[in-house]
């Protein structure tokens, strides 16, 4: 399992809208509006270090480290961008990340009342994500 | 993801063994096949009743057949007759052929004699799903008191069967109860038969 201190999640749809935010206690950035223009700059930001590659099949930007967080990026087959916004030097983010995404692949896609690329408001989500981030914070504790 | 399982092949449906039930079918294609049943249902209705009495009769048809079905397999071919009997038939034969497990709990009625109860904690159709507060008190266990009612029906004992939410204490998740409340007629002939 993971073990890192994550501040903030988002998951962005395959054209660039914010589908999920969740605030993890990061200082400020709550505004709902700063979140979804965060989004699609990150999306677009995303796309354009593709173009930058200099060698085929770039994937885009998995890592973005800075001097106070880093920032994990995953993308999935289809588009659906996961990311957060972590302290540095946090290990085992990408597992994490892609544990959200199963449960993304469980607990929404298999939702009958969820409708493609429409932000996520799923109870079982919410829940389960809760659960796996708590367990992350233990972990971190226990270090 | 979760249930993910490799089922046995068999090259010619005729080389399958009529009397093992114990196949597994992938939880997850399941789910999306059920999600999309429920989406489809949506589609075709303008009210949330609508929608239930039709995830009820998807599922009247599968216990009809399921009753057919284990009445051969596992009781050879007998039929319960009786009220308990048959109740305990679903929930623990059907329940396991189903969902690989027997109900958490089957329950008298406290206030009605013509009541009872099934109840499972994590209902597998519910698995995945979360209702949104908009719909109320809608529940997709409807297709399951749709397969309740089938066998019951099927085997004489006609009954109007619904599912609901009940909240447990001390747990964010409620579990869902399948209520059955049978016809007169059945009672009465509860009480001949002594």
């Amino acid at each position: 399992m993971a073990s890192a201190a994550i501040y903030s999640l988002f998951i962005i749809n395959k054209s660039g809208g914010l589908i999920y935010y969740k605030d993890y206690g990061s200082a400020g950035r709550t505004d709902t509006n700063d979140s979804l223009r965060l989004a699609s700059l990150w999306h677009s930001m995303h796309a354009i270090s593709q173009q930058l590659s200099p060698t085929p099949g770039c994937e885009g930007i998995d890592l973005l480290q800075a001097h106070n967080f880093d920032l994990h990026c995953f993308q999935s087959l289809t588009g659906t961008k996961f990311f957060a916004v972590c302290e540095t030097g946090a290990q085992n983010i990408e597992i994490l990340l892609k544990v959200i995404y199963e449960l993304y692949t469980d607990f929404v896609l298999k939702n009958p009342f969820y409708e493609m690329e429409m932000p996520i408001r799923c109870e079982l989500f919410d829940l389960n994500l809760a659960q796996i981030i708590q367990k992350d914070r233990v972990a971190l504790l226990g270090r | 993801m979760i249930g993910v399982g490799k089922a046995k092949q068999y090259a010619n449906v005729l080389d399958k063994p009529l009397s093992r039930g114990r196949q597994e079918v992938s939880l997850s294609a399941f789910a999306f096949l059920f999600s999309e049943l429920v989406q489809y249902n949506q589609t075709q209705v303008d009210n949330i009743a609508e929608l239930e009495r039709r995830l009820e009769d998807a599922g009247y048809a599968v216990g009809a057949r399921v009753l057919e079905l284990l009445c051969h397999r596992e009781k050879g071919n007998r039929r319960e007759t009786r009220l308990l009997g048959i109740l305990s038939f679903i929930h623990s034969t059907v329940w396991k052929v189903l969902f690989g497990k027997v109900a958490d709990s089957l329950e008298k009625g406290t206030e009605h004699e013509d009541e009872y109860m099934i109840s499972e904690k994590e209902l597998l159709v519910n698995r995945f799903i979360s209702v949104p507060k908009d719909m109320g008190a809608f529940n997709c266990g409807a297709f399951v008191a749709g397969i309740v009612r089938g066998v019951l029906e099927n085997a004489g004992f006609p009954a109007v069967v619904t599912a609901h939410f009940v909240p447990i204490e001390g747990q964010q998740r409620p579990r869902t109860t399948i209520l059955i409340k049978f016809a007169e007629e059945v009672l009465q002939r509860e009480a001949r038969f002594g």
